[in-house]
């Protein structure tokens, strides 16, 4: 059994707030670059440069990239053979959420109660999802998501005879809904199967994947490519000024599900689809 | 596209001037408002009390901005999405606010507003915050702050880059920028 102390844990999580917020993925800067060359609208175009020109002025003078700097999201594999002493689990990444948000000037976005809505003021509680694996390391990804593109998301219990039809008039529609107001080119996860629970962790799980990179099953790779071109045919553009990007990237995460059901979730990113990788 | 350079107090002729999918350039001061701020300000004109600033022909940018780190006047501070204020801009553009400043669409209570009252509706881009944080001369806490990044604050920009969205006349940038581009859905099924 490997022990670790969890102040090592909190350190990492406060250095993943501060990263994950002031640089843009290598990944989003080639596809922004790549939109700069190929959208054929101007005003479109514009909104290219501007969005290379924030990334870096948001890298080198570390201030973050987007104000709201989101939901501190964690993704956590922890293998079995590993064991935390010193403290609380928990507590550790909520503090090194506090640490990573106060130290890092990045803004404090979450109320302690949705219909009270007095500031948490240090942008405490983490949403933490655990997973138990194989081995004795941490896995740890961090995905600060912004409000705006998180409230364009959507969520359908679908029924087997929809199929697959059925799945794209449902992203069509919530990426049409959302429009200008979630900050396109968006990236869109998609989340196929499993329960109502489980369709939209595996949504939000989709944006992790590094843009660019197609579903492992070739089934799902066309899909996704049948889905952003779909997308990318509705006019929308970037910042909805009107275009040919209205997505960067479409991502599908499906699971097993019951004989009765089809749930679909889609879970949308901004084109600042922010997340940061550590292994402890 | 042609660019303008607007400074507030904006009139109704200011305003008129404006067309969807004019480039403009504000310099001067704008106040910030988001969800929390307009839900006060609406209190206020339902209890018939005056607001705490006045914003007559004023400017209000939806931002809830990042903190300032030391020998910065702000942090990052780009547009939030203007749909949630839908509720409250009728109300606001009556008591005789000129402009608005978002990202995302309107509703059709909200365009109807702008044209009855002679507004206009502006969007920055979104996600830009570190870029248009560099228009962002002077800030300062008016009203509210206990609200924290949602207070109103009282901007000095220079330079200050928008995009006419809704005009006073109709028009809506959304909905011609997408009919300009939409292409034919093939059929793939």
């Amino acid at each position: 059994m490997r022990e670790v102390h969890v102040s090592l844990l909190t350190a990492a999580v406060a250095e993943m707030c501060r990263e994950a917020n002031y640089y843009l993925g290598a990944d989003i800067i080639s596809a922004l670059q790549k939109g700069l060359e190929e959208e054929i609208s101007p005003a479109g175009k514009a909104v290219f440069r501007e969005l290379l020109e924030n990334a870096r002025i948001a890298g080198e003078e570390k201030i973050p990239i987007c104000q709201d700097t989101g939901f501190a999201v964690l993704f956590v594999e922890m293998g079995q053979e590993l064991h935390f002493v010193g403290g609380d689990f928990n507590e550790a990444i909520h503090e090194g959420v506090r640490q990573g948000y106060l130290d890092g000037f990045l803004r404090k976005s979450i109320v302690k109660d949705p219909l009270r809505r007095e500031n948490t003021g240090d942008n405490t509680p983490a949403v933490i999802h655990l997973e138990i694996v194989p081995g004795d390391k941490l896995k740890l990804i961090f995905v600060p998501k912004g409000g705006g593109s998180e409230n364009m998301s959507a969520v359908k219990m679908l029924t087997p005879s929809l199929g697959k039809e059925g799945l794209v008039d449902f992203v069509e529609e919530t990426v049409a809904g959302a429009g200008a107001s979630a900050c396109p080119p968006m990236v869109v996860g998609v989340g196929l199967g499993g329960t109502l629970e489980k369709v939209t962790y595996l949504a939000k799980k989709a944006l992790l994947r590094p843009l660019g990179q197609p579903h492992h099953d070739p089934f799902y790779a066309g899909l996704e490519m049948e889905l952003l071109e779909k997308i990318n045919r509705t006019g929308i553009g970037p910042q909805g000024f009107g275009g040919r990007f209205t997505a960067l990237a479409v991502h599908i995460e499906a699971f097993p599900c019951h004989i009765a059901s089809m749930p679909a979730a889609v879970n949308i990113n901004c084109h600042a689809s922010r997340h940061v990788e550590r292994i402890i | 596209m042609e660019i303008k350079r607007i400074k507030p107090p904006l009139s109704d002729e200011d305003v008129l001037k404006l067309r969807t999918g004019d480039k403009v350039l504000i310099s001067g001061v704008v106040y910030t408002a988001r969800d929390a701020a307009h839900q006060k300000l609406a209190e206020l004109l339902a209890r018939g009390e005056p607001w705490p600033v006045d914003l007559k022909g004023q400017i209000i940018y939806y931002v809830g901005p990042a903190p300032a780190p030391p020998g910065r006047v702000i942090g990052s501070a780009g547009p939030t999405t203007s749909g949630r204020m839908d509720a409250y801009t009728p109300a606001v553009l009556r008591h005789g606010v000129k402009a608005l400043i978002g990202k995302g669409s309107r509703n059709q209570s909200t365009r109807q507003a702008l044209k009855d009252y002679k507004g206009v509706y502006l969007a920055a881009t979104g996600g830009a915050g570190a870029l248009l944080s560099k228009a962002i001369k002077e800030s300062e806490i008016v009203a509210y702050p206990e609200l924290g990044t949602e207070a109103i604050h009282r901007l000095v920009v220079e330079d200050f880059p928008a995009i006419v969205i809704n005009d006073a006349y109709g028009g809506d940038l959304y909905e011609e920028g997408r009919k300009k581009y939409i292409l034919e859905q093939q059929e793939q099924r």
